[in-house]
């Protein structure tokens, strides 16, 4: 009876209304031998018990704040988020509402996400944004749908950069299968020497889409203006998957000509909590908007001649169009949503720009202090943005299990994906880490390759 | 363009209740202020690398607070009234979910972090995905998918694989009610698999004639939601299950009513092979105005090979000084990732955890009794006045038809009516088998009081349908915004707002 409201009096008078004798009685449809198991599970925990058994589930872990100094990135990022972000999203009229399909009383979530969208849009340099998607994977494998519908699946390959994230790479994978899709260019056996240009040989008449990433997966930022407009040539839709910390400084995607720009939101506001929920963003150019899967919020007016915002545009959703409709996404991330529009007005041009420089300066005097070690290098002369790949002289698992031993996480180790890449170590600085931290990661290494 | 010439020629101006963040945006305000850099500066990149202006808002801390809680306060929510809206089960969510989910071991923990420094999340994923197998009666569970609708793609990905390790390949088509969710077919389609469409019947169950002759050898199997989107469950569910078992397909369940069975009937007992749950209904996960959701899915054993990777199990089974490890393995068919990293652990699993913890299996058959016992009082209320098209014992949602002979005030108009009498509207036109329908889900956390304040407007505006339908027709009237123009908002499909036009964005 944790959170039920009803005294077995008031109990006993609804079931005399209802006209039967006991709650049992109202399950008789169900299958007698089936009807009423026992389940196995333990029994109920008081809220104080069970604070307690998962404060201890919480105190197993070793965080990044408290226990472990991390240098850890890989598609999930150690940002600091203002006070004010959870303040709003603990407030209960946004995070104990439903998707907004009454707009009359649900215009403080429809004006946020149209503000998510315009926030996301002018960050990306694209003209249009959805209301989101589950993560960043998920909203590269959306791009995959939206190319495939755009060409009525005339055009059935897709080319894929290798140094797209591996997993997102894998979920564009799973999502591929029953859509009679080629996918190439996705091969774990890279020539780390290769251009991004080269990837334009892989592009032809029955491509639809090019996916490259920004930073690339390797942290190597490239301008991909010349490779977008031959792929464009081609006939072909080309999408970046980009980190939005790093278009606070970089040129934007929009800018080079990319029809597609999408990515995870979490370094916007959003705390890693072991991997999810984060936010996918996913931005266009106009014409796409018809083609786009998820939903949208629009700008319009009420009866009272007051300035609204409601769902439009649903004609292209699954509760609609049902077999017919782009994706079946119905629920996407909300909360999320809001709290990286929240992270972005409360830094707004200069706070987000500040962030991104202060990545920039820890990740290069980071890279130009552990290059300096005996026996260890930058893999990369590419310009990079707050993460790098080093190339160490033994085994990443060998230097991370040292690492660890002195209280820091240690970069992933790329050879887990690439397995040409053995040790090839990808390491991450945010504003997160301190010059001390720095310092301290530099003189562990030292020892590893002097003990 | 036609569109263009019906437009008046002088526009007034919308009256702007609340500005856009970037309508607020004054030149050189500072939210947050970021500590200067400790390291020896480096050079930025070459210049045509970088990006020339960031057209972002600038506002102060104070300017933000206050914008962002004047928009809550626009908002209808759970926490601030009753929410019956069908099939989205909009029960209270439990205070302490959001403490514990915000517990700084679960906040900060990196998903790539060696499983030796995150054992208390992979104990908590552990547990959690053999509660939900005992719980629904199923083999495994991943935890993976972010929400129903992506749950319902990794189970219909997995049934597929099934046919196609056992050689049979031309199995190509899915049976689905009348009466689903648009999800289940959208996620059909999305596969590439052609949808049947099966009948009810008179009762609200699967017409098992309809479903008699569909039954081949084509058919990759059926989604079924039990209880359906009517709130019946199915009197015949395991005849319906024997005929698609019988033609060699598969049997999913749409978790999406889960709320109704808890302690009652288990899926994978009755014959589902494979189901989603929806945490942000059955447990209590907030819907978030829109998600996050979390998604589930529990498969019987011949299934459990093809679950996306990774899964949670114990690597290393310890002993008596040593507790056992938990990490991560693949299944040996494994349809592959679904998304990045492990799915929604802080904001779904920690919070579902929390609130299984403090039910036990009691406490989750109470929920489900009382949900039930909710609908079908409400629906003994309100039977003389509203039609019930399906007129039975129903589980913890029902479906009225909101329409009266004689009157042209429809479902819609009896909706933005309920929100003058302080209430959120049921679900309307779902599901698309009843005539202007209204989808009626009290859950288990509303008292009686509450109820009966519900049932009392209800009935009051059965009358007003009939005295003053125009109050009807212009409803909602106290609420702080009106009826919307949605043509207009599609037809000029203003998605985004910039900064104010001559914005200086020098400083």
């Amino acid at each position: 009876m944790t959170y039920i409201p009803t005294s077995p009096k008031e109990r006993d008078a609804m079931l005399e209304t209802i006209g039967v004798k006991s709650l049992d009685d109202l399950f008789e449809a169900v299958p007698a031998k089936h009807r009423f198991p026992e389940l196995n599970l333990p029994p109920a925990l008081t809220e104080m018990e069970a604070l307690n058994e998962l404060s201890g589930l919480a105190q197993a872990n070793e965080n990044v704040r408290s226990d472990l100094i991390s240098f850890l990135g890989a598609g999930m990022y150690n940002h600091y988020i203002p006070s004010v972000v959870d303040h709003i999203l603990r407030r209960g009229e946004f995070y104990t509402a439903y998707t907004p399909y009454q707009p009359e009383i649900s215009q403080g979530t429809l004006q946020a996400i149209f503000e998510y969208q315009s926030l996301m849009s002018a960050l990306t340099g694209m003209d249009v944004s959805n209301a989101s998607h589950y993560d960043g994977a998920t909203a590269t494998a959306e791009a995959v749908n939206l190319a495939y519908a755009q060409f009525r699946g005339k055009r059935r390959k897709v080319v894929i950069s290798p140094t797209v994230h591996p997993q997102y790479r894998a979920v564009i994978r799973t999502y591929a299968q029953g859509m009679e899709l080629e996918l190439a260019g996705d091969d774990p056996n890279i020539n780390v020497e290769s251009q991004p240009n080269e990837l334009a040989d892989l592009v032809d008449d029955t491509t639809c889409l090019l996916i490259v990433q920004y930073p690339d997966f390797f942290g190597r930022v490239y301008d991909y203006t010349k490779l977008i407009e031959t792929a464009h040539a081609k006939g072909a839709l080309v999408c970046v998957v980009a980190n939005p910390t790093a278009l606070a400084l970089f040129k934007t995607p929009g800018s080079m000509g990319a029809d597609i720009v999408v990515g995870d939101g979490q370094p916007l506001g959003i705390p890693m909590w072991y991997g999810g929920p984060s936010v996918g963003f996913f931005t266009t150019r106009k014409n796409y908007v018809h083609k786009m899967a998820g939903r949208l919020v629009g700008e319009t007016i009420d009866n009272r001649g007051q300035r609204a915002y409601v769902l439009t545009l649903t004609a292209r959703e699954q509760h609609i169009k049902r077999e017919r409709a782009t994706s079946n996404i119905c629920t996407n991330q909300g909360l999320i949503a809001l709290g990286t529009a929240v992270y972005l007005s409360l830094l707004g041009k200069k706070g987000l720009r500040q962030v991104a420089e202060l990545c920039y300066q820890k990740a290069h005097y980071a890279a130009q202090q552990l290059s300096q070690i005996d026996g260890i290098g930058l893999c990369f002369t590419e310009p990079f943005f707050h993460e790098f790949t080093l190339c160490v002289d033994r085994p990443v698992a060998e230097v991370n299990a040292y690492l660890l031993e002195h209280g820091i996480l240690g970069g992933y180790d790329l050879s887990q994906d690439y397995p040409s890449l053995q040790n090839h170590m990808l390491i991450a600085v945010t504003e997160m880490n301190s010059k001390q931290d720095i310092d301290v990661l530099v003189e562990v290494l030292s020892e590893v390759n002097h003990g | 363009m036609a569109d263009a010439v019906m437009e008046p020629k002088v526009r007034t101006e919308p009256k702007i209740v609340e500005p856009t963040i970037f309508d607020l945006s004054s030149p050189g305000r500072i939210g947050v202020t970021m500590p200067a850099s400790d390291v020896p500066e480096t050079a930025l990149p070459p210049e045509e690398l970088l990006r020339q202006d960031l057209p972002l808002p600038e506002l102060a801390e104070v300017d933000v607070v206050r914008h962002y809680m004047r928009l809550s306060k626009f908002n209808y929510s759970v926490d601030s009234g009753y929410y019956p809206l069908g099939s989205c089960t909009m029960k209270y969510n439990p205070k302490i979910n959001e403490d514990t989910a915000r517990l700084p071991g679960f906040l900060y923990t990196h998903p790539l972090q060696p499983i030796e420094t995150v054992q208390g999340n992979l104990a908590l994923m552990y547990q959690l995905q053999n509660w939900l197998k005992e719980i629904a009666g199923f083999a495994a569970v991943t935890l993976q998918p972010a929400a129903g609708a992506h749950g319902e793609f990794t189970g219909v990905l997995m049934m597929r694989a099934y046919h196609k390790s056992r050689g049979d390949t031309k199995r190509t088509k899915m049976l689905i009610p009348d009466a689903a969710h648009g999800t289940n077919p959208a996620s059909v389609g999305m596969m590439g698999m052609q949808v049947v469409t099966i009948p009810s019947d008179e009762r609200g169950n699967v017409d098992l004639k309809a479903l008699e002759a569909a039954c081949d050898d084509t058919v990759v199997g059926m989604m079924l939601t039990n209880p359906n989107t009517l709130g019946l469950f199915d009197e015949h569910i395991e005849r319906v299950i024997e005929l698609v078992h019988g033609c060699g397909g598969l049997m999913y369940g749409d978790g999406a009513n889960l709320n109704a069975l808890l302690g009652i009937v288990r899926p994978g007992d009755v014959g589902f092979d494979v189901m989603h749950f929806n945490l942000h209904k059955t447990f209590s996960v907030p819907h978030g105005g829109g998600g996050p959701g979390v998604g589930p899915v529990g498969v019987a054993a011949h299934l459990a090979d093809f679950l996306p990777e990774p899964l949670v199990d114990i690597v290393d089974n310890g002993d008596d000084d040593m507790p056992p490890l938990y990490g991560f393995v693949k299944p040996a068919k494994s349809i592959g990732r679904m998304k990045a990293f492990h799915g929604h652990f802080g904001g779904g699993f920690v919070r579902s955890y929390t609130y299984i913890a403090m039910h036990g299996p009691d406490g989750l058959k109470d929920i489900s009794q009382y949900a039930v016992l909710n609908a079908n009082y409400l629906q003994a209320r309100l039977r003389d006045t509203y039609k019930i098209p399906y007129d039975r014992i129903c589980m913890h949602e029902f479906v009225a038809e909101g329409r009266f002979k004689g009157s042209d005030v429809r479902a819609l108009d009896i909706s933005k009516r309920l929100m003058d009498y302080g209430f959120h509207p049921p679900t309307n036109y779902f599901p698309l088998i009843v005539h202007e329908a209204l989808m009626i889900e009290p859950t288990e956390t509303e008292n009686r009081d509450t109820l009966d304040a519900f049932a009392e407007a209800m009935i009051k505006i059965a009358k007003e349908a009939k005295t003053h339908p125009e109050i009807l027709k212009s409803a909602p009237n106290t609420t702080q915004f009106g009826r919307m123009d949605e043509v207009k908002a599609a037809r000029e499909l203003v998605l985004c707002c910039w900064l104010p036009e001559g914005y200086d964005l020098s400083q």
